[in-house]
């Protein structure tokens, strides 16, 4: 192969997806680690491809710092399985706060963070999210109230529960 | 009049978007209370990271990289429009400036995610899925100062001042949606006013970016942290 091709040694067994997908699957979400990037939706395609494992990784929140961070961790785990990574960042449309796996926002309640509500066919409007239901991560109630439309990061929103009078914080849906 | 080339589009948006980010950021720890403190400094995050993703395809049609598209460019050739450059912290030109210039890039976005430019149409609608929350943030404060006495005469008086600003983020074609939804909200008739275009640069422009790019231009060349 010619040297300057970014791929590796195409004599040398490559990774399977399965291994990929597995690897990828015990990378926790820099900021929220009790998610890992699977369970967040991020990877959107993992393919062989002559001799470079390719993914196709699709950002969260734009600003989201964490980013860079879950792109390096990918190429180590390629690294890892004996691959050689190439991660496209596809900057479309294609991410929502809807591609959350169950699981992951099982995993988020438990840590305490609402999970995102289900994205509706319109976005959302601060009548919703004052007077809609969004249920406390501690208690179940939704007797909540919104502090702030904005947190800790780009990601979440602040809330208070007016039953438990526990603030939380809760994922924007976007 | 000939439209932008694509890489001018994407500068217009990512220079917008990378000022009125460094401005938002100027009220982190000084804002009125906490929660706007939290509030501006997310919108500052989430705006300088739509300029990132802008400047990251601006980058790769103009061979180089997206930091020196942002920060290496002379004055002169910023496409930002002269409302995201004015420095104003004080609260009523500082809402007044968010909304209008939220209210002009909703209009903008709309047009985009309609692009028949698959790339565009995607980047643009996925800031806009962000900006929705922004939205909600300005026009909230802007219902809350025109619902008081002391706001309302404040906030109004901004807004007629900052007017022929916000006319000038948008293109003429975009120009009189802005001013239906602006008026719908006010309840009155704008001023009459010339937008101060795009390019013109105000001086508060010179001075941001000395200050944002002199950690760049201390480093040497080539250094990473």
């Amino acid at each position: 192969m010619s040297p300057d091709n970014a791929c590796g040694d195409p004599t040398q067994a490559l990774p399977t997806t399965d291994a990929v997908w597995g690897a990828f699957g015990e990378i926790p979400d820099p900021e929220i680690p009790v998610i890992s990037i699977v369970d967040l939706g991020v990877v959107r395609d993992v393919r062989i491809e002559e001799s470079c494992v390719h993914v196709e990784f699709t950002p969260t929140f734009m600003g989201c710092p964490a980013l860079d961070m879950m792109r390096s961790q990918m190429e180590d785990a390629i690294r890892g399985l004996g691959g050689e990574p190439e991660v496209e960042v596809v900057l479309d449309d294609s991410w929502s706060t809807d591609r959350i796996t169950a699981e992951g926002r099982e995993k988020l309640r438990a840590a305490g963070f609402a999970p995102p509500t289900p994205r509706a066919p319109e976005p959302p409007t601060l009548l919703q999210l004052e007077r809609g239901a969004f249920r406390c991560p501690w208690c179940n109630s939704t007797a909540t109230r919104l502090e702030n439309l904005f947190g800790p990061t780009p990601c979440r929103s602040l809330r208070y529960c007016d039953d438990c009078r526990q603030p939380f914080e809760q994922f924007k849906t976007i | 009049m000939s439209s932008p080339s694509r890489v001018d589009l994407l500068l217009d948006l990512a220079d917008d978007e990378l000022i009125l980010g460094w401005r938002n950021s100027e009220w982190t720890g000084i804002a009125p209370f906490l929660e706007e403190d939290v509030a501006f400094s997310s919108i500052a995050q989430n705006e300088i990271g739509h300029a990132r993703a802008l400047y990251e395809l601006a980058a790769r049609e103009l061979g180089t990289d997206a930091d020196s598209v942002a920060f290496d460019r002379p004055v002169a050739e910023y496409r930002s429009a002269p409302l995201v450059e004015l420095r104003r912290l004080e609260w009523a030109r500082t809402i007044a400036r968010h909304w209008l210039y939220e209210t002009a890039d909703a209009i903008r976005l709309e047009t985009l995610k309609s692009s028949d430019d698959a790339e565009l149409a995607g980047i643009t609608a996925k800031i806009d899925r962000e900006e929705v929350y922004h939205r909600i943030h300005a026009e909230m404060w802007v219902d809350r100062l025109l619902g008081s006495d002391e706001g309302r005469p404040r906030l109004e008086e901004a807004l007629d001042e900052l007017w022929p600003y916000a006319l000038g983020v948008l293109d003429d074609e975009l120009r009189p949606e802005l001013v239906t939804r602006v008026e719908a909200k006010l309840g009155r008739p704008l001023p009459d006013a010339d937008a101060v275009p795009r390019g013109e640069h105000e001086t508060e422009l010179a001075e941001l970016l000395e200050e944002m790019t002199s950690v760049r231009r201390s480093a040497p060349a080539g250094a990473r942290w």
